[in-house]
């Protein structure tokens, strides 16, 4: 991703560990003095945020529930990354995979029994995802257009489309709101405290449903994928040095539509867990910034599953918190989730290595002082 | 005859309207561009600019420092992104997704915590914005036929904003095109090394045209707060900085081309409320959003190279890393 290449041999821990941690404390600073600016207190705002995601019997549910779409588009995100691809079309992946659940839906719900139904809505969203993703990246690969550009206009095409069918073929008729008919009981996953009950567990409802499972398969699948296949190896290699990849006789064209068709697929399956799991039929807009939102967890997980899954779970508090947060100090609205997003952004991503120098020359400072570890002679200054 | 002349005018005038601040925009985007650096952030600081511009007018009353509010802070966004992408060699589109990303959430926030208007600023009176201008003789030479209405309708009649946009083209070609600091520029966008080698700062270059571009912007930003319209209203740039950036593409990151294409996306724009519920003979109505997708489909159609070819500058997205 960056272009900033380690200097100084730093150990692991400290790169996979204390920077993006000092990384995460300066988003999470800033974004405690703009509660000040707006005049509430930071430390109120992070015990009403934390109160709003765990405080009650279903905010865990409501937490999780949104942890599931921040795992799926984070994961899209991440896949592209490895292979030198930035998806900024996840939103609108997520939102034709939703199209593609309708259009299932609306054509079988009413003839096939469920135990069909539910495979079909899962590979219905996720093929909706990876067509829409197909075509920047065929674009990419052999008309050589950039795929960071066609991702976003894809992204508004995607909208424009969905307005269009929504409004004018798929509404139910003799309604006003642009959605379409509930589908069939049997077409929807279960809830999890449904689940959960049938083994003798209460838990209190919310939209919390078996697509966290699912997600949670799809981040061990894109782990054993990218490390433990051939494929993934190529993708890994392709997404390293390019130039590299193609001497070594990896077909790098074929490898980037395929790249982003996993990438697509991934963010469709939001569709899943919102369509198929709590609206029970196709509306607007039900993607409300998943797709970018997954940018933002990519970078915080470092792009490897088990990052991506910790930094859903973040995500998920911020969001459900985020809420409770709005309405309890109301001079703080609900979009400040979507500043901390930015923040976060700015700093596990584009500054992400800002404060490396820094920590090269403390970790330096602390070895020679207390370790008496022969330390690597200081390379060039590269300030 | 009459009737249809003076609605093709009044669609015209719509046109310019829309692409006012598209123009700023793409003009901004270009700098940074043919300068290596690409700018998504251009969506970000065009709400940024608008919503300063409606804060300070709406506090002070005055126009004039609610431009420089708007400027002001586009420019400090501009200088972010300059921060992380060419002194950190960050990545450039990821730091504008995080610029776009802060400045959604934080105008909402920023503006209810304020105003307490849902995110609006209050609205403002005439003195407080930028008016429409009356040219000189456009009420005298109106009755002169087929002319009289081009000038006084067309081309008389906007606020300031609209003539700076305008003059904001030739002058950018005029700086890329026939400057050294072009020249310099256009080289740093292609082949970085070769500048380097030739004692030249490319990170002072690509600074400059960043901040260059952020100064554009805010006037743009503070174009749509408080010139077409009277408050700054939440997530009012509505992709108007994306439609620019394929604007600016679609122009082959050229000004006049560029300036043709906001011009192409403002006029589908001002047609679209008048084409709405009308039917086209032998094609029936056409649906709104294929109106409104259309500058994205054809940037796509263009970039895939369908529409002749659109060479990006060489070194675009590229961190410069000197030699050492």
């Amino acid at each position: 991703m960056s272009s900033s290449a380690p200097y100084v041999p730093l150990p692991r821990w400290v790169d996979v560990g204390v920077l993006p941690a000092i990384n995460l404390c300066m988003a999470l600073i800033a974004s405690g003095l703009i509660v000040l600016l707006v005049g509430e207190n930071p430390l109120e705002a992070v015990r009403w945020l934390l109160i709003g995601a765990f405080g009650y019997e279903e905010a865990l549910g409501y937490t999780l529930y949104y942890t599931t779409n921040f795992i799926f588009t984070g994961l899209a995100v991440a896949v592209a990354f490895h292979a030198g691809l930035f998806n900024i079309g996840g939103e609108g992946q997520a939102y034709i995979g939703g199209l593609g659940v309708g259009l299932a839906f609306l054509a079988f719900d009413s003839i096939l029994p469920g135990w069909l139904l539910v495979p079909i809505g899962i590979v219905a969203a996720g093929l909706f995802g990876a067509g829409w993703a197909f075509i920047p990246a065929w674009l990419q690969a052999y008309r050589g257009s950039h795929i960071v550009i066609t991702t976003i206009m894809f992204n508004f095409i995607a909208s424009a489309l969905m307005v269009y069918l929504l409004v004018n073929v798929l509404i139910m008729p003799g309604q006003m709101s642009p959605e379409t008919r509930p589908f069939a009981e049997a077409a929807l996953l279960p809830q999890m405290h449904e689940v959960l009950g049938w083994f003798g567990i209460e838990t209190a409802r919310s939209p919390l449903n078996l697509s966290l499972v699912l997600a949670l398969l799809a981040s061990v699948g894109v782990w054993a994928f990218l490390w433990r296949t051939p494929w993934g190896y190529e993708l890994r290699a392709a997404g390293q040095n390019p130039r590299a990849a193609v001497y070594a006789g990896i077909r790098t064209r074929r490898l980037i539509v395929t790249t982003m068709c996993i990438s697509g697929m991934l963010a469709g399956l939001v569709a899943v867990n919102e369509i198929m799991g709590v609206q029970h039929r196709l509306i607007l807009n039900f993607t409300a910034g998943t797709g970018f939102a997954g940018i933002a967890v990519a970078l915080m997980g470092r792009n490897h599953p088990v990052g991506i899954i910790l930094a859903s779970f973040l995500f998920g508090v911020l969001y459900q918190g985020g809420a409770e947060l709005a309405f309890e100090l109301p001079r703080i609205s609900r979009e400040m989730t979507t500043a901390i997003q930015g923040l976060i952004i700015l700093f596990s991503g584009a500054l992400a290595y800002m404060m490396r120098g820094t920590l090269e020359r403390a970790w330096r400072w602390l070895a020679l002082r207390f370790g008496g570890v022969a330390v690597p002679a200081e390379g060039e200054d590269h300030g | 005859m009459g009737d249809a002349f003076l609605a093709v005018l009044q669609v015209g005038d719509a046109t310019l309207r829309v692409a006012t601040p598209l123009i700023f925009c793409a003009m901004a985007g270009l700098l940074s561009e043919r300068s290596g650096v690409i700018d998504i952030s251009l969506e970000g600081k065009l709400l940024a600019s608008a919503f300063a511009a409606g804060c300070i007018a709406a506090i002070t009353g005055s126009a004039w420092l609610a431009l420089m509010a708007g400027i002001a802070v586009s420019v400090s966004l501009a200088a972010i992104h300059a921060f992380a992408c060419v002194t950190h060699r960050g990545n450039q589109v990821v730091s504008a997704v995080a610029i776009n990303f802060m400045v959604s959430g934080l105008t909402v926030v920023l503006g209810n915590a304020w105003f307490r208007q849902g995110g609006q600023t209050p609205s403002l009176d005439a003195t407080a914005r930028f008016m429409p201008i009356t040219l000189p003789l456009a009420d005298t030479i109106r009755p002169v036929p087929v002319l009289g209405p081009i000038y006084a309708e067309l081309i008389s009649g906007h606020n300031l904003l609209v003539y700076v946009a305008l003059a904001a083209v030739p002058l950018t070609w005029w700086v890329v095109n026939r400057t050294r600091f072009g020249l310099r520029l256009r080289a740093v966008g292609e082949n970085p090394h070769a500048v380097d080698t030739a004692g030249i700062s490319v990170t002072l270059l690509r600074y400059r045209a960043i901040l260059i571009g952020g100064a554009l912007v805010g006037i743009g930003g503070t174009y749509l707060a408080i010139a077409q319209n009277a408050a700054f209203g939440r997530e009012m740039s509505a992709g108007q900085g994306y439609i620019a950036l394929a604007a600016m593409i679609f122009g082959k990151w050229r000004p006049w081309q560029a300036m043709g294409a906001c011009l192409m996306f403002g006029f589908l724009d001002a047609v679209t409320i008048r084409l709405q519920g009308y039917d086209i003979p032998g094609i029936g109505e056409i649906p709104v959003q294929f109106i409104q997708a259309l500058p994205y489909v054809l940037t796509v159609v263009l970039l895939a190279g369908f529409i002749g070819t659109a060479m990006a500058p060489k070194a675009i997205g590229v961190p410069y890393v000197k030699e050492r």
